[in-house]
């Protein structure tokens, strides 16, 4: 439980953090400071635990049988690791409360800040392999959040980005790594999977497995070829690259490799993977180092050859050898973390980071000097610091690997030994000489405060170096235990191992290191040297811009060659695909075609078919030109499909298609008013050009293909006999437990009440979303003035207004009629809606007939007309509608029972004598409800349309009337 | 009547296929009731043809035999309605693409010559 405290709770800081003001540094720092005090205290007591070699362990189902749980798991490794990650976030967060300038917004600094803070805890406590690989990505957002914290600045940008898409390149890499492996292994809780080296090493796998999980910590820990992201990320704010560059991010890499080292270790090509990539990074960083002018660039090249270092350590695959590794992260970390607040201090109080201005800083600053030289010759590796130890012990295992005529290892550790000399030499040399006078700010001690990190960080640099065995032992051992396990070797954390070749090696490369420098600087003019010599032509940074280049174009070429943004093209293909489906399953079960027998034929039925056939060919045939009469045509098919319901025991269907018809053809005719007249002949058209007319062919023979295979499934299914289905079961219950006899119409309100329920919702969505187009809809320019129909003088009816029309022109005596007829189709609508549940009818067919009836009111009499005498709003019917029907659906809830539960009432009434009150037909009112008020909304709303232009010197009309009136009164 | 059906949802089809692929906003909605039709007769064929039983439990005894299949024809109920819905914010977005680009062709712009 804890452990899981100690997970969540930077997560909960972060957002804590996000919501502070923007100037609150301070209580931005002590939150902060608070949740690693926190963090501290919670690690701190597990470790009598640990320090007995116990396992702590804590874990959440969430998909067991997958193998997919939340497992916190803390050993010696991870302990060391999560210490090392809280520690240095409470010096980085006191350090950076003294950086951050009063305009940087802070929330967001150290919100990002936690939050990268609980991704790295998940990595190091992750007890399953997916969740390892999912705060790995976290790590990766969040850092490439903080890298990008200035996001004014373009440098800050592109190196958050590069940081961003190699770890995270990494990470995808990483994780089918992991899958693989816990596809090996059979498990991804770690526990299991360090126990089965065996199984995996043998696996055929092995070695895709090793490579895309290599993949996966080299990018994080910027090994060669993928280091040249780490100097980009510099462009950070400095307490960020202090922490992510020392402590965290880039250990990450370092970490899985410890982590996994039992399971994927103790092979040749371990070995030439790992070592190889370690040691290529370790001489390639050590040597860039040495020719940077900017302090941070030093740092970021030197970082990347200490992690080569540990993960040539790591590679070299011996149990000392990973003692060393350990060792070397913990002292890297710290002194890595001191000097880049060394060089934070240097960068705030003179403005500069550049060496070649940079002078006698030691003059300026004497505190922040002492510190930085200790702190950096603890990175050269000079006796009596901690970097002194773990070198030592890297140049006793390189001497180990190979036989003793294999030199070349040995070589390469010298080597970068003199090279780190030399680079910690070019670092402290700009505190020597005279302070230089012309630095953007005169250099001065920092705050109290602000140097307090810095020098904790290198009395533990000094207390380390000096007592190893009393100060970090223990750790060092639970840490080495926990990978190692029964492995751990004998060794010596002592300072002083007599004379021996190790010792003698770090002699050379002290003095070789200064000697290097010396002549650099003498003979090739070291300070003036904008290239690396030899290594300058292989620009990571090139290869990855031109990569990213190449893959863009290559994306918008692909997607110029396999995208389309035209719909008929992608239609095309569709029912292409449709049809090959088709055809493929139809070819696989032949035998089912053999069912087939031919059938009587029905000559009315057929004759209704002829006609319903011929409307919807000659509908396709004139939808271009003549849209009215394809409408109509359409229509015409509409009435066949509803005619066939009717005839094949479907009175329900029958009746909703006809009133959905009517409707539909209504809404299409308001919305006809608005398209652009088409007036090439055919003729002409047809002459248009030959590609149109090879497309029409194509779409004409996809389109009959279609239909065949329509046709020949629909014969075939009808050939078939019919299985049971739940037909029956619904026939059998629909009166004795739904209290109604039309089955249909119980199905939709009882039985699959929640499925309507959906569906009036949607249909309630989508009258609001019409409305909400149209309030801002705007006509094309050319369909604004009136029609030729309704200008032409002939005509006595083009200068009546539409009121006058309506009261006493030439539509005064159908809307009279219909006026009369309004009542008896409101009754017919309430007779449907009452019988519904025993007869045909219902809430969906009421509620369309009630909406037809209003608008042929609309269509006679006008807009305006209608809309003067009869308040209907379609917004309250909808809102009504649906609270009817959850507050039925509730009050089965009320009672016990599952939402939705039907239930009958019986009354007996004076005059009516007994009824049936189902709470279903509460249901079937909301229904109705929906369906008036959708239909009333879509069909106004389109229909305001056309009012809409003459709205405004109608309006003015209305208000000179009503002065006049009132000016006739006062008289 | 097996066949008849058969042919008429076929006709539908096809025709309902044809217009989709035309590059006219109104041949499209046009096309998309056609396919309506035909698709809303195809799952109410699912429950066979059955003509003079609709499924009205008004008389004894209730067996599966003597009704028509209740299940399709709801379910194609609610189709019919949804299809009207579909077919209305369809007409909308027609009505307001062809205001704000000021063609009905379906891409939003006439195609090159």
């Amino acid at each position: 439980m804890l452990l899981l405290t100690l997970i969540l709770i930077p997560f909960i800081g972060c957002f804590i953090a996000a919501l502070l003001p923007v100037n609150a540094r301070n209580r931005e720092a002590w939150l902060a400071a608070a949740v690693a005090l926190i963090g501290l205290i919670i690690i701190g007591i597990q470790f009598p635990h640990i320090n007995n070699g116990e396992v702590l362990r804590y874990q959440l189902d969430w998909m067991p049988e997958y193998g997919l749980n939340l497992v916190l798991r803390m050993d010696g490794l991870a302990w060391l690791f999560s210490m090392l990650i809280i520690g240095i976030f409470l010096l980085v967060v006191l350090y950076a409360r003294y950086y951050m300038s009063p305009e940087d917004p802070v929330p967001r600094f150290f919100s990002f800040l936690l939050a990268f803070m609980g991704s790295m805890l998940g990595v190091v406590l992750s007890g399953n392999l997916i969740q390892l690989v999912l705060f790995w990505e976290l790590t990766s957002l969040s850092s490439f959040l903080l890298i990008g914290y200035w996001h004014h600045r373009a440098e800050a940008r592109r190196g958050a980005r590069m940081a961003f898409t190699v770890t995270a390149t990494g990470g995808l890499c990483l994780l089918a790594g992991v899958l693989m492996l816990g596809h090996i292994i059979g498990s991804y809780d770690l526990d299991v999977v360090l126990n089965s080296g065996e199984v995996l090493r043998e696996h055929a796998w092995y070695l895709p497995t090793l490579i895309l999980i290599a993949l996966g910590a080299l990018t994080k820990s910027a090994q060669f070829p993928f280091h040249f992201w780490l100097p980009h990320a510099m462009a950070a704010p400095t307490p960020v690259s202090a922490y992510l560059h020392s402590a965290t991010m880039v250990k990450a890499g370092i970490f899985l490799l410890m982590r996994l080292w039992p399971v994927l270790s103790g092979t040749p090509e371990w070995t030439w993977i790992i070592g190889g990539a370690g040691v290529c990074t370790l001489l390639i960083g050590s040597f860039i180092a040495i020719f940077q002018h900017d302090l941070k660039g030093l740092l970021a090249y030197s970082t990347i050859s200490h992690l080569g270092l540990i993960t040539a350590l790591l590679g070299i695959g011996t149990p000392l050898a990973m003692v060393a590794a350990i060792f070397h992260t913990l002292n890297h970390a710290t002194f890595k973390a001191s000097l880049f607040m060394a060089v934070g201090i240097i960068d705030h109080e003179s403005g500069t980071r550049d060496m070649r201005k940079l002078r006698g800083l030691s003059k300026l600053m004497p505190h922040t000097a002492t510190l930085a030289i200790v702190a950096s010759a603890a990175m050269a590796g000079v006796p009596f610091l901690n970097g002194f130890l773990s070198k030592e012990m890297f140049f006793a295992e390189a001497l180990l690997v190979g036989s003793n005529s294999n030199w070349w290892m040995p070589l390469a550790a010298v080597t970068m030994g003199v090279f780190s000399v030399a680079y910690s030499l070019r670092f402290i040399y700009v505190f020597f000489g005279k302070p230089a006078t012309d630095l953007p700010k005169t250099p001065h001690e920092p705050p109290r405060w602000m140097r307090f990190p810095v020098e904790v960080l290198v009395v533990f640099c000094l207390i380390v170096g000096i007592i190893p065995g009393l100060s970090v032992g223990p750790v060092l051992h639970n840490g080495v235990q926990a990978v190692l396990g029964e492995q751990t070797p004998y060794y010596s954390l002592a300072l002083w191992h007599g004379f021996n070749v190790p010792l003698l090696m770090s002699f050379i490369a002290l003095g070789g290191g200064v000697l290097l420098y010396a002549v650099l600087r003498t003979r090739f003019n070291l300070t003036h040297r904008d290239q690396v010599p030899l290594l300058y032509r292989f620009n990571g940074k090139q290869a990855y811009e031109s990569t990213m280049l190449e893959l863009r174009s290559g994306a918008s070429r692909l997607e110029r060659l396999l995208g389309t943004r035209r719909l008929q093209p992608q239609l095309v293909l569709m029912v292409s695909v449709c049809l090959a489906a088709a055809v493929v399953t139809a070819w696989s079960a032949p035998q089912v075609w053999a069912a087939i027998e031919p059938s009587k034929p029905h000559i009315p039925f057929s004759v209704l078919w002829l006609v319903g056939c011929a409307c919807a060919i000659a509908g396709a045939w004139q939808a271009k030109y003549h849209r009215l009469a394809s409408l109509s045509l359409v229509g015409g098919a509409g009435l066949v499909v509803c005619l066939t319901f009717l005839w094949l025991s479907a009175p329900d269907l029958a009746l909703t298609q006809l009133m959905v018809e009517t409707v539909t053809t209504v809404l299409i005719l308001l919305g006809l008013r608005w398209l652009p007249p088409r007036i090439l002949s055919i003729e002409q058209d047809r002459a248009e050009n030959r590609r149109a007319r090879v497309r029409r062919s194509r779409d004409f023979v996809l389109a009959v293909l279609a239909g065949l295979g329509m046709a020949a499934i629909s014969y075939l299914v009808l050939t078939l006999p019919a299985g049971s289905g739940i037909g029956g079961f619904f026939l059998e219950r629909a009166l004795s437990e739904g209290g109604g006899s039309n089955v249909v119409n119980v199905l939709l309100v009882d039985f699959r009440g929640f499925d309507t329920m959906g569906e009036i919702a949607v249909l309630g969505i989508v009258a609001l979303t019409v409305y909400g187009l149209l309030r801002r809809f705007r006509p094309a320019a050319e369909s604004m003035s009136l029609p030729a129909q309704q200008t032409n003088l002939v005509d006595p009816a083009a200068q009546q207004t539409p009121t006058e029309q309506a009261e006493s022109g030439y539509l005064m005596v159908p809307g009279v009629y219909l006026r009369l007829l309004l009542p008896m189709i409101l009754v017919c609508s309430l007779y449907f809606f009452m019988r519904g549940h025993n007869l045909p009818g219902g809430g969906f067919v009421a509620g369309l007939v009630f909406s037809v009836g209003i608008i042929i009111q609309y269509m006679l009499a006008g807009t305006v007309w209608v809309e003067s005498r009869l308040h209907l709003q379609p917004h309250r019917w909808l809102a009504l509608g649906l609270i009817i029907a959850v507050v039925t659906g509730l009050g089965a809830l009320v009672a016990g029972y599952p939402f939705l539960t039907s239930h009958t009432a019986h009354f007996t009434l004076p005059v009516l004598g007994e009824l049936h009150m189902p709470s279903a037909f509460f249901f079937d009112l909301g229904v109705f409800c929906v369906v008036v008020g959708a239909t009333m909304l879509i069909l106004t709303a389109l229909a305001h349309q056309s009012i809409r232009s003459h709205r405004l010197p109608l309006a003015a009309m209305e208000a000179a009337d009503a002065a006049d009136a009132a000016g006739k009164e006062k008289n | 009547m097996e066949a008849v059906i058969a042919i008429a949802i076929g006709v539908l089809f096809a025709s309902g296929v044809w217009l989709i692929l035309r590059p006219r906003t109104f041949q499209v909605i046009i096309g998309l009731l056609l396919i309506s039709y035909a698709v809303n007769m195809f799952i109410f064929i699912m429950g066979r043809l059955t003509v003079n039983k609709p499924p009205l439990t008004l008389k004894e005894p209730i067996e599966a035999g003597l009704f028509a299949d209740p299940v399709t024809q709801a379910l194609v109920l609610t189709a019919i309605v949804i299809g009207f819905a579909t077919t209305a914010l369809y007409l909308v977005l027609l009505l307001t693409s062809r205001g704000l680009t000021g063609t009905d062709h379906v891409d939003g712009k006439e195609p090159r010559q």
